[in-house]
């Protein structure tokens, strides 16, 4: 019986969501539609369209917002063209609030054991101080991972993205294990909101997810399109994390806008386990001047959270033990 | 060239082996059928419920399958390149071991494929690999080497069988039913052993003997680089590829010893299997367990040495008897040290102690196959952090284990069928007495 109302509450709410992507389609798919909007600010010009609710309205123009669609099949494999996306990550501003992850895993539709971007707590050495490490895919320039893909389902894109193609993927796990960094996933059983058959699959959204198959941060090549910023970018409220296109030599936290070249001379930017060879594309700047200690971002976390840092925070205590 | 009524008793004494199966064969091959339904129902509930119900997780992605695969492969590709060895320097003694030789090559390669399949997430999606195959990853080196080995090694031994089947269709008295008569009329393809034919068939069996070895060693090197391709501290090393060849050799020659001794015991082959055979394959497993050992400490010292951080991290895990310490040390004892010390020393050396040392041997290495695999998964550049322990500790399900218990099963299986069909042993290669070893290509003076 639940379950039966479950399913008719997501085909109305289904139902409700094809109409507003339908109505948004039709009116803004395509070129023509930017070059009306263009017109009707000037004249400001109405617009039918079909709400929610199946009834027609009209709607001036210039508030319709241009809504590109997601490259599908051929044309995601190739990259926006003359972009090169990057990302920089501030970790004297990390506090592990876990906005990021929490916003990636609504943005993607992913349950909350699957992280697409990953904190972990680093400890370089004895000496140094212990700091937060958020850590997305870095979309190598040298990627392992599109190396050793028997099918080509995980490929390069000319806009810096590694992305995958979850209809092609065979599940073998192969890039799981050929990344050194660890940030690829697998979808180890099936979920409800892989089933979303009227959300058209893109490898830029990377939804929906399917059983059976690998998946990863995708650097929101979707958002881009759409002039908007990836989600954990978005969210991050210390503004620790930066994205930006290399050519634009510009990166942003959404608040300030950087020069990406000059944030990186100047604050010794550095790309993690630069000697592997993989030429990542996420840059990092080190933890001085830290806006606040570590311990902070223990503070919010369950204590099952908190066993996740075992590993660093032992070693803390029985450094502390020993005198120093 | 008719063979002489001596001779003829040779197939025989084997012709009851391949006659109407008695109540206790069927209770072994029911009891086998049992373990692969065993098999069948896991199977079934990992494609219903999907990966989740193993024990592989996001980082441990590959569990005891790939494991169980690089074991069968590597059983197999020894088996095929100790008999192609054999044959081509006409080693008189290896003969009678030729069959079961060739039998473990063809049977573990045919399992072994199995368990890779049952890693991939989407077997549905199988076809992708050969309509979108990408020339650059190792996983389609490995589909084409594992592909041409499967060719060569069926034709290898179909080759090495044709005598047999002449032999047995030419035997009127042989009481089975008359599809096995049609069969072997139909397999041994006309076969006279007239000369000319003689001829050929020896030339043809050396030609794909001198293929077979070049490619075992390939095709398990290639295996070994799936591994040692990956930047990974542990599988990332140049030495993986002859570590590997000779790991199995070292397996094969393992497994043949516990081969021969049950086939020895069932089928009372002791005129044929000699103590002799144990001791022989008894100093080759001494020298590959040297080989064996020498590999294993260079492996680890060079790891060690230079103390990298991750590397030393997984050294840890290897001396850390909470983490992977007993499994080490049992694993590098028994299959460095202990056919030196058994077989080494006469006063333990016997058939029994033999066996029960190659036994060890093969589970050592099973193990060792562990080692290589989930501790390098488990300590990645990046420490894992997870709150979860099943996600940073691989251990294997049931479903796992019963499709492992399966495979052994089926491999079992596979040998008592084509002992029904064939002699284990090579009868016509045994009644052909000549001591003179025999070159096809000499150059006539």
């Amino acid at each position: 019986m639940a379950k039966k109302r479950k399913k008719s509450k997501s085909s109305r709410r289904k139902f409700i969501r094809t109409g507003i992507t339908l109505g948004a389609l039709t009116v803004t798919g395509s070129g023509i539609v930017s070059s009306l909007a263009k017109e009707e600010e000037q004249d400001s010009e109405k617009i039918k369209l079909l709400n929610q609710d199946g009834k027609l309205v009209e709607v001036a123009s210039s508030k319709i917002k241009l809504y590109h669609k997601p490259a599908v099949s051929k044309k995601a494999r190739k990259g926006i063209s003359g972009r090169k996306f990057v990302m920089v990550i501030d970790l004297s501003k990390c506090g592990n609030a876990r906005k990021c992850i929490d916003s990636c895993q609504k943005g993607h539709n992913l349950a909350t054991d699957q992280e697409w971007i990953r904190v972990h707590l680093m400890k370089d050495n004895q000496q140094s101080d212990p700091y937060w490490f958020p850590k997305p895919c870095y979309h190598c320039d040298n990627p392992p991972c599109v190396k050793v893909c028997p099918v080509g389902a995980t490929f390069k894109r000319s806009d810096n993205c590694v992305l995958i193609d979850v209809n092609r993927c065979i599940g073998c796990k192969f890039c799981i294990s050929a990344c050194p960094y660890s940030v690829r996933i697998f979808n180890w059983k099936d979920r409800y909101s892989y089933r979303e058959k009227d959300t058209d699959y893109s490898p830029e959204t990377s939804v929906p997810g399917q059983v059976g198959t690998v998946g990863k941060c995708d650097f929101c090549p979707d958002k881009s399109r759409n002039g908007e910023l990836p989600y954990c970018i978005s969210s991050c409220p210390m503004g620790a994390l930066y994205f930006g296109d290399i050519n634009e030599d510009t990166i942003t936290n959404g608040d300030e806008t950087l020069r990406f070249k000059k944030t990186i001379e100047e604050r010794a930017g550095y790309r993690y386990l630069e000697e592997l060879g993989t030429e990542p594309n996420v840059y990092y700047l080190p933890p001085v001047d830290r806006m606040y200690p570590f311990e902070r971002g223990l503070k919010d976390l369950t204590e099952e959270q908190k066993a996740r840092y075992n590993n660093v925070i032992s070693k803390l205590q029985s450094d502390n033990e020993t005198g120093q | 060239m008719k063979p002489d009524n001596k001779n003829k008793n040779l197939i025989n004494e084997f012709t009851p082996f391949l006659e109407r199966p008695d109540k206790v064969w069927f209770l072994k091959i029911s009891v086998l059928f049992l373990f692969i339904a065993i098999g069948f129902y896991a199977f079934y509930v990992q494609v219903k419920k999907g990966h989740i119900v193993t024990g592989m997780r996001d980082h441990v992605v590959w569990g005891i399958y790939i494991i169980n695969f690089i074991f069968f492969l590597g059983l197999s590709y020894a088996g095929a390149l100790i008999s192609c060895i054999f044959h081509l320097a006409r080693i008189q003694w290896g003969k009678p071991l030729m069959r079961m030789l060739e039998m473990t090559a063809t049977i573990s390669l045919v399992i072994a494929p199995v368990y890779i399949l049952l890693c991939i997430g989407r077997v549905d999606r199988l076809h992708h690999l050969l309509i979108y195959a990408r020339i650059q990853s190792p996983i389609t080196w490995d589909v084409i080497a594992i592909v041409t080995d499967l060719f060569f090694c069926f034709v290898f031994l179909y080759f090495t069988h044709i005598r047999d089947f002449a032999r047995l269709r030419d035997l009127p008295e042989i009481k089975v039913s008359r599809w096995r008569k049609r069969l072997y009329r139909f397999l041994a393809l006309g076969y006279r052993n007239t000369p000319e034919q003689a001829k050929y068939l020896n030339q043809a069996l050396d030609i794909m003997a001198a293929i077979i070895i070049p490619t075992s060693i390939i095709a398990y090197s290639l295996l070994a680089w799936l591994f040692g391709m990956n930047l990974r501290p542990g599988w990332h090393s140049s030495i993986f590829a002859p570590y590997f060849v000779l790991t199995a050799v070292y397996s094969g020659i393992a497994l043949l010893i516990v081969i021969m001794w049950i086939y020895r015991k069932v089928y009372n082959l002791e005129k044929y299997i000699t103590i002799e055979h144990f001791y022989y394959l008894g100093f080759v497993l001494i020298i590959l367990d040297l080989f064996y050992g020498y590999f294993t400490f260079s492996e680890y010292i060079t790891e060690w040495y230079n103390s990298q951080k991750t590397p030393t991290l997984l050294l840890y895990k290897f001396f850390n008897f909470s983490e992977y310490g007993g499994l080490f040390i049992f694993s590098n004892f028994i299959a460095a040290f202990l056919p030196l010390i058994i077989i080494g020393i006469p006063w333990f050396r016997s058939v029994k102690s033999i066996t029960i040392t190659s036994a060890l041997v093969i589970v050592a290495l099973w193990i060792k196959r562990y080692l290589i695999i989930v501790p390098t998964l488990e300590t990645p550049y990046i420490p894992i952090q997870d709150n979860r322990a099943e996600w940073v500790h691989y251990s294997a399900t049931w479903v796992e284990w019963a499709l492992t218990l399966a495979g052994i099963a089926t491999f079992i299986l596979f040998f008592i069928f084509s002992s029904k069909i064939a002699p284990i042993i090579p009868v016509s290669a045994m009644e052909d007495k000549t001591k003179k070893i025999k070159i096809f290509y000499h150059k006539k003076n």
